[in-house]
Order: C-alpha cells, then structure tokens, then sequence
C-alpha cells in the first residue's frame, strides 16, 4: 500500500516537471505577452494613429480639402497608372519566371532565381539612379531620346520604369517555392488528356496558383503606389505633372502645409490597412484550400 | 535548349516561357545596374577615391552602418519576442497584431517617416515628453536608428515565426525527462534551434536598413556629417549634376549589399540543413 503511494506520487512529481519545464508560468507569459504588445503599440499602432490624427488636426473640411486640389488628383493619377502598369508587366514576368524554373531544368537555375531577387538588395535611391545613367540627358541612350524629343527621365515613363524595378520580385517569388511545392504531375495529366499549352495553363495551373498570385499581386501593388525614394530620383518632381502621392505628401510637407501631407499620407495609410486586411483574407483562404 | 526539354520534361511552353523570363530580367534590372558600373569603370582611381572616402562620405557610412546595426539588433530582441509570444501565447485580438506586425511592408516609407517625425518632434505625442528632459530624437541620430527600427521589424519576426511553429513538443518534453527546468529548456535546446534564422533575420533588416531612404528623411534633419546617411548623400551629389559622384556612392553601396545578399543566401542555405537533419 504505501509502495503504491508512493509510486503514484512520484508520477505525480514527475508529470508536474514536465508541465513546469515545457509549459511558461503564468506571470512569464503575461510579461512577455505585455511587452510584446507594449513594444508593437510604440512602434507600430502609434504612427499609423498619428498620420491620422494630424490629418485630421483641423476638422473635416481641412481634410477633404486637400483632396480637392488639381495637383493632388494629379498625384492620385499618376500613382495609380504607374500602377497600372507595372503591377501587370510584373505579373506575366512572374507567371513566366514561375513556370519555367518549376516546370523545368535547366542550368543556372538557382543563378536565375537570386537575380529575380536582385532588385530586393538594391537602395530605392539606386533602382532610380541606374535608369538616370540609362535615359538621362547624361546617360546612355539621353542624346537620342533628345534628338527624338522623348522624355523618360522627369517625366512618366521614368517613373514607372522605376516603379517596375522595384517591384520586379513580389510576384515571382510568391509564385516560384508555390509551383515547386505542386509538381507537374496535374499538368502532365492534363496534357495525356489532349489539352493544348494554354489550356493546360488557364485550366490547370491558374485555379491551383490563384491564391499566390493575388498574394503577390496584392503586394506588389502596394509598394508599387508607395514607392518613394526610386521615383523621388527620377521624377523631377513638376507639381501637377510628375508628381506621385508620396512624393506629393513630401512637398506639401516641407512646404509646411503639414495638414495637407497628412491627409494625402492618411490615403496612402488606408491603402496599407486595406493591404494588410486582403493579405491576412487571402493567407485564410489560402489555408483553407490547402486543407481541404 | 530543346534537348534539355525532351529529357526532363514534356510539358510545353519553357521556350517562351525562359526567353521572355531573360529578356524582361535583362531590360528592366540586368543592364540598367550594370550602366552603375560601367559609368564608375569610366573614373580614374584617384577620381573613386576622392568621390567615396571624403570625409563627409565616411561620416555617412559611420551613421548608416552604426544606425543599422543598432536598429537590427533591436529588432533581433524584441522580434524574437514578439515572433515568441504570437505562436506560443494565446490572447485576444491576435490575429490583428500578427497582420499589424507588416505594417511597415505595406506603408509607404515616406507616410511612416512624416509620421516619425510628428510623434518625435518638439510638439508631438513623445517628443513634447522627453524633450524638456533633454532627450532630442527627431533630427538627431536617434531619429534615424527609430525610422530604422520601425522599416526593420518585420524581418525578424517573419523569419522565425515558420521555424517556431514547426518546432516539435517533443523536443522540450524530451529535456524535462531528463530533468532539465524551463529556464535550461529554453537556453540550452529552444534557443539554438532559433540561431540560424535569428541571425537571418537579422541580416535581412540589416540590408534593408543600409539602403532606406524614404523613413530616414524627414526625421534625420539631414545635417551633414552629422544626420546624412549615405543614400541621401547619393541624392545630393545627383542634385548638384555629380554623376560620377552618385555613382561611385552608388556602386560601393551595391558592392556591399550584394555581399550581404550572398551571406544571407548561405545562412537560409545553413538553417534549411539544419532543420533537414
């Protein structure tokens, strides 16, 4: 009898060294857990609060306002077809860098995989200098392009040149490790079926990548119309010409019309939430499918 | 080309697929980078040398190194932390902080640093607090180490936060068996699992840092040889027509950069094997 006390006694002890030692006390997990938030709240939840709040420093009027004036729909265009077009220009190059590097094998594959990545390693100021050195009137191609009288640089085709650079990755890297991950084996099955190439893609492949792509797509478009230090270089910044929404919110900035900043930058902050609010839909979903 | 289709796959469209992949790699990022380094091949020497080690220059690069460094080791802590208490802890409202935590992806560099500025300065919600103590952060280098903290936080915890999920139970029931407390738990078997990405993420906050400029700014003052990092120092010499100037800068900036793209490709080669065994 007390043998077999003090048997489960010590199973007891035991189960109770292991809770302690895998599972944190309460009072950890509510330092840590505090700290965490505290930190996240100083850092993050504050300054999205205060482009708010200073937007809105003088009353609604004040704000809508500077959403009247011709320059700042002029930004507002601007951003959105630099958009426009480089958010589909990089989504057919990652649809087609996915699937030549998942699809197939080929030498200097993992070479080709870094270099999509490139763009991600160079400083916004560069990805804007490099395409000065190119079309400015200094550059390569700028005596041409004079002779010519185009203009790329100062002008909107080296903004969205240089929107395009810097968000060349997002789509292809979100498509590449996805497609990897699936294998051919679908297509392949499609393809003993009789399906010609594009069936095989628009039946085929697009319902099992269409997750990622808006993923990357959803990305890809909110650095695209954020982008600041790239097309700050090559945009000449002409009010109501060659401006785009950020760079419109720094003019107004140092202009001191701090009203009019904050409010252009609050249109920009809702796009942030509004990204963040579809990526976190589309991860759900994404899981979702995955599991089913 | 066409060799390699038959033996590895039947499957159509590699053709067109890789030669438009090339072309487009080519056009908008291969030759335009290498127009940096060509137009530097076109200096002298004496001429790289004057345009990248000038003291205000070097007095940039003590700044954007310095700010960088301190700016990723924070975030190496506390996204630890924060990567920690989102798998493990369970709390109210979580799924909302874990999308908040890529605010700073998704913000526009320049609204963050407008924003900086106003929380930090004189008059604004932190700054009115601290500086009658005599703790000035907008345009001084703090300043720029904050705009560089808040560009890097996700970094750190988007790397560890997968490692820490697939971290097995069994792994720290083992060691409470053989006796060890939480606190050895912790140290001696969670911690060095977490060193190979720590450390990447590390790096990756590291080399986004080196290169902002958006955040930086407006709260840096830009005071040179004092707030002036090295990519607004690019943007200056473009301002007064010094190409070959910037673009010295610029190519000592890729050179360094492309390094730290090499080390972090190695360390997620390093903490992919790891994991493997």
């Amino acid at each position: 009898m007390a043998a077999a006390i003090s048997t489960t006694l010590s199973h007891h002890t035991s189960h109770a060294a292991v809770q302690r030692a895998t599972h944190d006390p309460k009072w950890v997990r509510w330092t840590l857990t505090g700290i965490a938030l505290l930190f996240l709240a100083c850092f993050l939840a504050l300054p999205l609060a205060a482009v708010f709040a200073e937007a809105l420093r003088r009353g609604f009027g004040a704000y809508f306002s500077a959403f009247a004036e011709s320059d700042a729909l002029a930004s507002i265009r601007l951003t959105l077809l630099a958009a426009a077009i480089s958010v589909p220009a990089n989504l057919v190059f990652g649809v087609a860098a996915a699937w030549c590097i998942a699809k197939f094998n080929f030498p200097g594959k993992s070479v080709l995989i870094t270099l999509i990545d490139l763009p991600f390693a160079v400083s916004p100021v560069i990805s804007g200098l490099i395409y000065v050195l190119v079309f400015g009137l200094q550059g390569w191609w700028g005596a041409w392009l004079m002779e010519h009288d185009l203009k790329v640089i100062f002008a909107v085709p080296g903004i969205v040149l240089a929107t395009t650079f810097v968000t060349f990755p997002f789509v292809a890297r979100e498509l590449i490790p996805l497609m990897q991950a699936q294998g051919s084996d679908e297509e392949l099955a499609a393809l003993t079926l009789g399906a010609n190439g594009w069936q095989i893609f628009w039946r085929v492949t697009v319902p099992n990548i269409k997750w990622g792509l808006l993923y990357g797509i959803i990305l890809c478009n909110a650095r695209a119309m954020g982008e600041f230090g790239a097309v700050s270089v090559v945009s000449g910044h002409i009010r109501g010409e060659t401006n785009t929404m950020p760079l419109h919110v720094e003019i107004l900035y140092n202009e001191y019309n701090f009203v009019g900043a904050f409010a252009v930058a609050s249109a920009l902050a809702l796009l942030a939430i509004v990204t963040l609010v579809l990526k976190t839909l589309v991860e759900w979903r994404h899981a979702q499918a995955r599991k089913s | 080309m066409s060799f390699l289709r038959r033996e590895r796959s039947v499957l159509p469209g590699f053709g067109l697929s890789l030669g438009f992949t090339l072309f487009y790699l080519g056009l908008i990022v291969l030759i335009p980078l290498s127009a940096a380094f060509i137009k530097t091949a076109g200096m002298s020497w004496d001429e790289f040398v004057a345009a990248v080690w000038s003291p205000r220059v070097i007095a940039s690069y003590r700044l954007s190194f310095l700010a960088s460094f301190a700016a990723a080791s924070v975030n190496a802590v506390f996204g630890l932390l924060v990567a920690w208490v989102l798998v493990r802890y369970p709390f109210p409202g979580k799924r909302i902080v874990d999308a908040l935590v890529d605010l700073p992806f998704a913000l526009p560099t320049a609204v963050a640093g407008i924003a900086l500025t106003a929380i930090y300065s004189k008059n604004g919600w932190v700054g009115q607090w601290l500086e009658p103590h005599g703790l000035k952060i907008a345009y001084t280098e703090i300043g720029v180490f904050l705009a560089l903290t808040f560009i890097g936080l996700p970094f750190v915890v988007r790397t560890l936060q997968p490692v820490l999920e697939e971290l097995e139970p069994e792994l720290e029931e083992a060691a409470a068996s053989l006796g060890a407390n939480r606190w050895q738990t912790v140290t001696r078997v969670i911690l060095p699992e977490l060193l190979p990405p720590l450390i990447t993420g590390f790096a990756l906050a590291f080399a986004r840092a080196l290169g902002e400029y958006g955040s930086v700014v407006f709260i840096s003052g830009n005071m040179p040889m004092r707030t002036e990092i090295t990519p607004l120092l690019i943007i200056t010499k473009l301002e007064q027509y010094d190409y070959h100037g910037a673009t010295a800068l610029a190519v000592v900036m890729l050179v360094a950069s492309f390094c730290l793209l090499l080390v972090i490709n190695l360390l997620q080669k390093w903490s992919r094997r790891y994991y493997r065994v």
